[in-house]
């Protein structure tokens, strides 16, 4: 059969594609969202970017929270009464089609005055007229043409985020100021060693005083604003009692800039505001290269970005009401539609449920659940409406409660002393000692001499090139690996990957995929008529499992069946002929098994005789035994798993021998296991996927997270992996081991140029003019070097 | 007064003048999105297109 592509989605038709002015659509969705642009002029859309659209998926009763007045004016950013803005996240938002689209919404309704698309962060500011459009029904006109903006509680509770600008203005002033002193200490490079007294160019020297004055000027704000970062840290460092990179650094500046003020008051020299000035402009240029991460992902997640803002609330007369999630308490009634997820932990009491709790215990499979039975929060409802009775209050369910152990309080930055700092010590009482020395021996041997030479020791050991090495070559690292798709949260994260010697996987949906999965018959084979009825039989069902198993059995043609009956949380029934089957769990079909089977089967019966099951395996990610076998080589390694033991053999067979399994774990006993490992001394790496690896995720020393995509959510983690990249994890943390090496390279070479610098210090030689040389020179050398290494090992990255 | 402070006045200027055009375009989020715009800008000319047509509908 040939394969025809979706002319709104690009993805294959199953089925019998919808035609519908004569191009394909695999769903009446997609078909809705094309006429909904062919109709509006906004056919365009296809023209920028083939079948760039996005599925529509039904939301149904999803949005009616967002009429209540409270919630409304909790997300907008303005609200006058007659006209509001709001910011709205939309993950879906992948190409410039997306934002042609989002920017001409007021194609599709006029009364949404303007709407501006922020690419990187994925989100749509809409500005609208609040008596044409409701928020509610802009979200839904979002969500009818496949972008259905994502609203959790995180929205609903958290502060709005203000970026902080403060670097961007700190460099600006650096770079402004180092521009113009540049200039302004022209006349004294052309001029060099020679005054008004030894016969110079008379016409600069009569306006020596204010060049230098004016340098004066613009050094104030470099130092007392642009740099005031540094003094800062270097203050905290010193009370905490650690010698930090930033010691040296701010004591350099404060040298600078007292011995050049020193200067040009009493006619010394032209002082080294141009060096002063530049040193500062190149540390916050580093700085600034290192603070870019990824806007569109986000790191800090906890449960309230799943959960969502609202739930509705039955009340004791029997009517709906929409509440914040926050609100409810013990003992009220709620109902769940399809596809919501439960926020509080609690008793079923009416419906069918069908509960996915991949999210939390990493279980793969749906868990039926009968009336009376407890249900926890975090599941997924899956097949139609269910009411509950809360049992809790939605902190104190047993997921969320997870959140309240320490390990989320505590943050990793601050225990952890990077490369730069641990040099930093050393490097501070080297120069110290050296400054010293000199200065003692010229006060013995010329003591006119001996302060000019304690301030040049100071400046020009002044660290810039080694504060440089790091943000540079971690920066850079952090790019190259967000192109490979694998996107760290910030440079430090390297440097903890680097130090690596213990990696826990967990293994739902990190070492398995979520997308595949494989079965395999075991039982008397089926005649070819009952082959061709079990497939159009599961063909009607929208049970998960009847997805999968469709999937994978052969193309049968399709038939019309005499009878079909689905009997949810059983099976399915169905008759063609004098064909009677019966599709389903092992009691549904009339078999009878004493042993509790840990697998997971669909059971088969015809004409009320068994006839044999399908067993589903877990797809193991593509190439998982070879790269467990080259971990295992530098690595300690150990699988944590929340599922049960059915799997047990076939991973040992997979991964290198003696590999520890553990099964049957809770999102704490991840938790501790890792928190063991740490205290014995290890560094650990957590590799994980859901909910119920957060925790373990927060107290390892690296938490990797692994996403099919990486625009959905995923756990608070260090790092997201793409998925399709799981085969190159281990390449990724030698590659991070490498560039630890680049920055000790980059080390010698900037102590290099610090040798070159002390020796005209030491000599009492140091003129302003070598000093603006050297500095910048090795700043940029360190620079290119950290680029050109970083880039050699980017290219080595398959 | 010499030519000489005239022209540092005047390179001052400019410069201030720059610089202050900076911290306006940071205040106003210039820096925040660096991507979108480059996409959106070449948007412009195709827009016409749909409006044509819907004149010519009409």
């Amino acid at each position: 059969m040939q394969t025809t592509n979706c002319f709104h989605c690009g993805d294959t038709c199953t089925g019998t594609p919808i035609t519908f002015d004569e191009k394909p659509f695999c769903c009446a969705g997609c078909k809705t969202v094309y006429e909904i642009f062919s109709s509006n002029d906004l056919s365009y859309y296809y023209d920028l970017q083939e079948a760039a659209g996005t599925t529509p998926k039904a939301i149904e009763g999803k949005y009616d929270f967002l009429d209540n007045e409270e919630i409304i004016s909790r997300l907008t950013e303005f609200n006058d009464g007659a006209v509001q803005i709001v910011n709205l996240y939309i993950p879906t938002i992948h190409c410039s089609s997306c934002i042609w689209i989002l920017e001409n919404l007021n194609k599709l309704n006029p009364q949404v005055t303007n709407s501006q698309v922020d690419f990187p962060q994925k989100t749509i500011r809409v500005t609208y007229k609040q008596e044409g459009i409701s928020l509610k029904e802009l979200v839904l006109l979002l969500a009818k043409i496949g972008y259905e903006p994502y609203i959790s509680l995180e929205d609903f509770e958290g502060s709005k985020k203000t970026t902080d600008k403060s670097l961007l203005y700190k460099l600006g002033v650096a770079g402004f100021a180092f521009g113009n002193v540049m200039f302004l200490s022209f006349p004294e490079y052309f001029d060099l060693g020679s005054s008004a007294a030894s016969g110079g160019e008379y016409w600069l020297n009569k306006y020596q005083d204010v060049f230098r004055w004016l340098m004066f000027v613009f050094s104030l704000p470099v130092v007392f604003y642009a740099a005031s970062d540094y003094f800062v840290s270097a203050f905290k460092g010193l009370r905490a009692k650690i010698l930090n990179i930033d010691v040296p650094i701010a004591l350099g500046i404060v040298v600078l800039f007292l011995r050049s003020t020193f200067d040009i008051t009493f006619n010394l020299g032209s002082g080294f505001f141009d060096s002063l000035t530049g040193l500062v402009f190149f540390l916050l240029l580093g700085k600034f290269f290192q603070q870019r991460t990824y806007s569109f992902l986000s790191f800090e997640r906890d449960y309230k970005s799943y959960f969502p803002i609202a739930i509705t609330r039955l009340t004791p007369n029997g009517k709906e009401e929409t509440v914040p999630v926050q609100e409810i308490a013990k003992g009220d009634r709620i109902l769940i539609r399809n596809e919501e997820m439960i926020p509080v932990d609690g008793k079923l009491t009416y419906g069918n449920a069908q509960i996915d709790y991949s999210f939390v215990s990493g279980e793969s499979e749906p868990v039926s659940k009968k009336i009376g039975e407890q249900i926890f929060a975090g599941g997924k409802q899956l097949s139609g409406v269910i009411e509950m009775i809360a049992s809790k209050s939605v902190s104190q369910s047993y997921l969320t409660q997870l959140w309240g152990n320490a390990v989320f309080k505590t943050d990793k930055a601050t225990a952890f002393q990077n490369l730069t700092d641990s040099i930093g010590k050393r490097f501070t009482i080297g120069v110290l000692s050296i400054a010293f020395l000199a200065t003692a021996f010229w006060l013995f041997y010329d003591p006119g001499k001996a302060l000019n030479v304690f301030t040049a020791v100071l400046i020009i050991a002044c660290p810039c090139a080694i504060a440089l090495a790091s943000p540079f070559t971690l920066g850079n690292m952090l790019r190259i690996f967000g192109k490979k798709k694998f996107y760290i949260k910030n440079t430090q994260t390297i440097e903890q990957l680097a130090k690596i010697d213990t990696a826990i996987f967990d293994k739902t949906g990190t070492i398995t995929t979520t997308q595949k999965s494989t079965a395999h018959y075991e039982g008397m084979p089926l005649t070819p008529d009952e082959e061709s009825i079990l497939k159009n039989t599961i063909r009607a069902s929208n049970h998960p499992l009847s997805r999968s198993l469709y999937d994978l059995l052969k193309e049968q043609d399709i038939i019309t069946l005499d009878e079909y009956e689905e009997h949810i949380g059983n099976g399915l029934k169905s008759s063609k002929d004098d064909i009677k089957m019966k599709i389903g769990s092992a009691n549904f079909v009339g078999k009878f098994t004493t042993e509790n089977l840990m697998d997971t089967s669909i059971y088969i019966s015809s004409n009320n005789a068994y006839k044999g099951r399908y067993v589903f395996h877990n797809q193991y990610r593509e190439g998982l035994s070879s790269v467990f076998k080259n971990m295992s080589e530098t690595l300690n390694l150990a699988i944590l798993s929340g599922d049960n033991e059915g799997e047990k053999e076939r991973l040992e067979a997979l991964l290198p021998k003696l590999t520890p399994l553990y099964f049957n774990q809770k999102p704490e006993t991840k938790l501790n296991f890792i928190k063991t490992l740490q205290d014995q001394g290890k560094k650990v790496l957590m590799v994980g996927d859901g909910l119920n690896d957060a925790g373990a995720l927060a107290q390892s020393n690296v938490g990797i997270a692994i996403s099919e995509n990486i625009n959905v959510f995923s756990p608070a983690c260090d790092a997201i992996l793409d998925a399709s990249k799981f085969q190159q994890l281990y390449q990724y943390i030698l590659a991070s081991r490498k560039s630890i090496q680049i920055i000790k390279m980059s080390f010698v070479l900037s102590l290099l140029y610090n040798c070159i610098g002390l020796y005209f210090a030491v000599t009492g030689q140091l003129e302003p003019v070598i000093a603006a040389i050297l500095m910048p020179l090795s700043s940029i050398s360190i620079v290119v070097f950290t680029t050109i290494m970083t880039n050699l090992l980017g290219r080595k990255l398959s | 007064m010499s030519v000489i402070y005239v022209l540092l006045t005047i390179s001052l200027v400019v410069a201030i003048i720059f610089f202050i055009a900076f911290i306006i375009s940071v205040r106003h989020g210039q820096y925040d999105d660096s991507y979108t715009p480059s996409v959106r800008m070449l948007f412009e000319d195709e827009l016409v297109k749909p409006k044509k047509s819907k004149v010519k509908s009409k």
